[in-house]
């Protein structure tokens, strides 16, 4: 196995990696304010189309960028209305907003089909992207993975090193207290909604711009639920999901290649592999009852209703 | 979403039924499909055949279709419904209607249906299929011949004996003009995850393969072989507009000539239940217009060989061939008959994987 072969495998697993990071890292900042958004699957999707649609439309790949972020908040938006204001049950509103986003983008995205997209740019710097191996691994990529590490990074720093961090975990842990102190609960509670839409937007944009650069009818395939799962299974830690994120990406790589090579195992178990080992850590992580309890927060899926 | 296509689709048939008898009564034929009409593939298709009907039969006909219809119980209402407005052909297009339009079938005596892909027929139930794997013996003529690396990565979906039997069509013809030839194969359970398929595709091309053929249904893998600047089939619909440079050839399904023969039979009363299993000679395959690029002789080959199978003087399953333990499976000089056809589950002599069971 050559070098050429392990860095033609890392690049896939990188690009089919970030989408799940960002999903799953914006999610992590909703479910952190007490808010369970599970139309991360919708919000993905409408943000595929919409920064396909504006890419072909204007070809200006950071406008396209920009479009799959202000489809995925508006989303989110939709869904922080009806459940913060209008108090419908955070759970039966995602689903919805799930089917609901498969079948606006498919609408939208009629008249898309069969074109394609040139791609983002990628990044190039003359005599440094060239160096074997370190090169087109860390310094050949487009824009978002550089992005989708920054959020994570800022996301870990924001929830636990700021005030602002702080005052949205209060939010998440108990409303009523957080209320009482005088925190503007439903505005947090929006703030970080709309943050999980950007990045669920921004995901559905490496779909559809960079990873498979064209627009099909639910193209996501699943992998909002994924980056839900993944939430979970990072225990509401940024790094632990993007790690994750890397895991999932990195065995289905794997187990694509170990195919390809002829490896004597079935594929139907290479296939399951992902799912397997996400379980595995997941039981990993959990076994301990009282630190798993002290991630989740604690109003989670809950809603609130200010009573004076 | 389907619940509201569904719901759409519901306000329409209700407005038809108030809209009363017109003075020539039309014939109304309803389509079933499984996917989306934007999937360009498999529903898309079918599609097109609906739109050759109205094309062909201008006042005479009267069309309707409903996307998204999951293979369940769903199924026997969509088509009970259909039946229920005044109906008189309808086209169910996906394996897993097989049951649901026997039962309406069996409700509806005075209704023809016509179900694609299956094998249970009743006197007012006809099914139809293409031989898809006429197509992927021209394909993998084509692609034997193209390739320098001698390696052909195959992306497939489910080890069923429609795919198995399209995975031995494409290497018997690539073998049959190249003997150093040899298949790659990625079972990617799924017929339609672009991501996953375009993921294959680069596992493929990084493992040395320089032309992808696949049984899933999206065209990814043909974008990332351009990017990639290896070749690809297509698969189902002309696909050439997603990698112009990369793109081989398409296989296309045409149900358009099916479709408007039937709808005629419909009409002039001589509808009546059949079985059919057509390939190039039926019109139920196409091909797409072949890459610029390919050498002539090599197209002036594949051509001979697409007329040759239409004209039935040439079958891609010709013995002598053994399966990989050396049995026997069709003799010298025999060849496959249908029966062996569709419950073909074991790879031919040659091809170095294993078939997952």
């Amino acid at each position: 196995m050559t070098i050429d072969f392990l860095v033609a495998a890392l690049l896939t697993i990188i690009t089919a990696s970030t989408p799940l990071v960002f999903a799953a890292v914006g999610e992590i900042v909703a479910e952190k304010s007490g808010v369970l958004n599970l139309g991360v699957e919708g919000m993905m999707i409408v943000g595929a189309i919409g920064a396909f649609a504006t890419g072909i439309i204007t070809g200006d790949p950071i406008l396209a960028v920009l479009a799959g972020a202000a489809s995925g908040a508006l989303m989110a938006f939709i869904f922080g209305c009806l459940t913060l204001w209008l108090l419908s049950n955070q759970v039966a509103t995602g689903l919805a907003l799930t089917i609901f986003g498969i079948g606006l983008s498919a609408l939208v995205g009629h008249q898309f089909v069969g074109v394609t997209f040139a791609g983002l740019p990628k990044l190039d710097i003359p005599g440094i992207t060239d160096l074997p191996f370190i090169g087109p691994l860390l310094f050949g990529h487009d824009a978002l993975v550089y992005l989708s590490v920054i959020s994570v990074i800022a996301v870990a720093w924001f929830l636990r090193r700021t005030r602002a961090g702080l005052a949205l975990r209060a939010v998440g842990e108990n409303h009523d207290a957080a209320h009482s102190i005088g925190y503007p609960v439903i505005l947090i509670r929006l703030m970080a909604v709309l943050f999980g839409g950007v990045m669920a937007g921004l995901g559905g944009a490496c779909l559809s711009l960079a990873y498979t650069p064209l627009w099909i009818e639910n193209m996501t395939a699943g992998r909002g639920w994924i980056a839900l799962a993944l939430v979970v299974f990072a225990s509401w830690r940024p790094w632990r999901a993007f790690f994750g994120a890397y895991l999932f990406g990195g065995i289905t790589i794997i187990q694509l290649h170990a195919q390809g090579l002829g490896v004597a195992i079935p594929s139907q178990i290479l296939s399951m592999l992902p799912y397997i080992a996400t379980i595995v850590v997941l039981v990993l992580i959990s076994r301990d009852d009282v630190r798993m309890r002290f991630n989740a927060p604690a109003c989670l899926g809950r809603s609130f209703h200010a009573t004076g | 979403m389907n619940t509201v296509h569904r719901a759409m689709a519901a306000c329409l048939l209700a407005a038809g039924l108030l809209a009363g008898p017109a003075q020539a009564e039309p014939l109304k034929v309803g389509f079933v499909y499984v996917g989306p009409i934007g999937d360009h593939g498999w529903t898309y298709q079918h599609d097109q055949g609906r739109l050759a009907v109205e094309e062909a039969f201008g006042d005479q006909v009267e069309t309707s279709y409903v996307e998204n219809v999951p293979e369940g119980a769903d199924a026997d209402r969509v088509i009970a419904q259909l039946a229920e407005t005044g109906h008189g052909l309808i086209f169910t297009t996906s394996f897993g209607y097989m049951n649901p339009t026997i039962r309406v079938a069996e409700m509806y005596p005075d209704v023809h249906f016509e179900h694609a892909t299956g094998y249970k027929q009743a006197d007012n139930v006809a099914t139809y299929s293409a031989r898809f794997y006429e197509g992927r013996h021209v394909a993998g003529l084509v692609a034997g011949s193209v390739t320098e690396s001698n390696v052909i990565g195959y992306i497939a979906s489910f080890p069923i004996p429609e795919v198995v039997r399209g995975i031995n069509a494409a290497f018997l013809a690539a073998r049959s003009v190249n003997p150093d030839v040899s298949f790659k194969i990625v079972w990617v359970s799924t017929w339609f995850d672009p991501g996953k398929e375009g993921d294959a595709a680069k596992a493929l091309i990084d493992q040395g393969a320089d032309v992808i053929m696949q049984h899933t249904d999206s065209p990814a893998a043909l974008q990332v072989a351009q990017d990639r600047g290896v070749w690809a089939v297509g698969q189902a619909s002309d696909m050439t507009a997603f990698g112009p440079d990369a793109h081989l050839v398409s296989v296309v399904n045409n149900w358009a000539a099916y479709y408007v023969r039937r709808v005629q039979a419909a009409l002039d009363g001589s509808w009546g239940t059949s079985d059919t299993w057509g390939g190039f000679g039926a019109d139920m395959l196409l091909l797409s217009a072949y890459n610029k690029a390919i050498p002539a002789d090599v197209i002036e080959m594949a051509d001979a060989a697409r007329a040759a199978i239409a004209e039935g003087s040439l079958h891609p399953f010709t013995g002598p061939i053994n399966d990989q333990d050396g049995n026997l499976l069709v003799a010298d000089g025999e060849v496959a008959d249908d029966g062996m056809l569709l419950g073909m589950s074991v790879y031919v002599e040659g091809i170095e994987a294993t078939l997952p069971q």
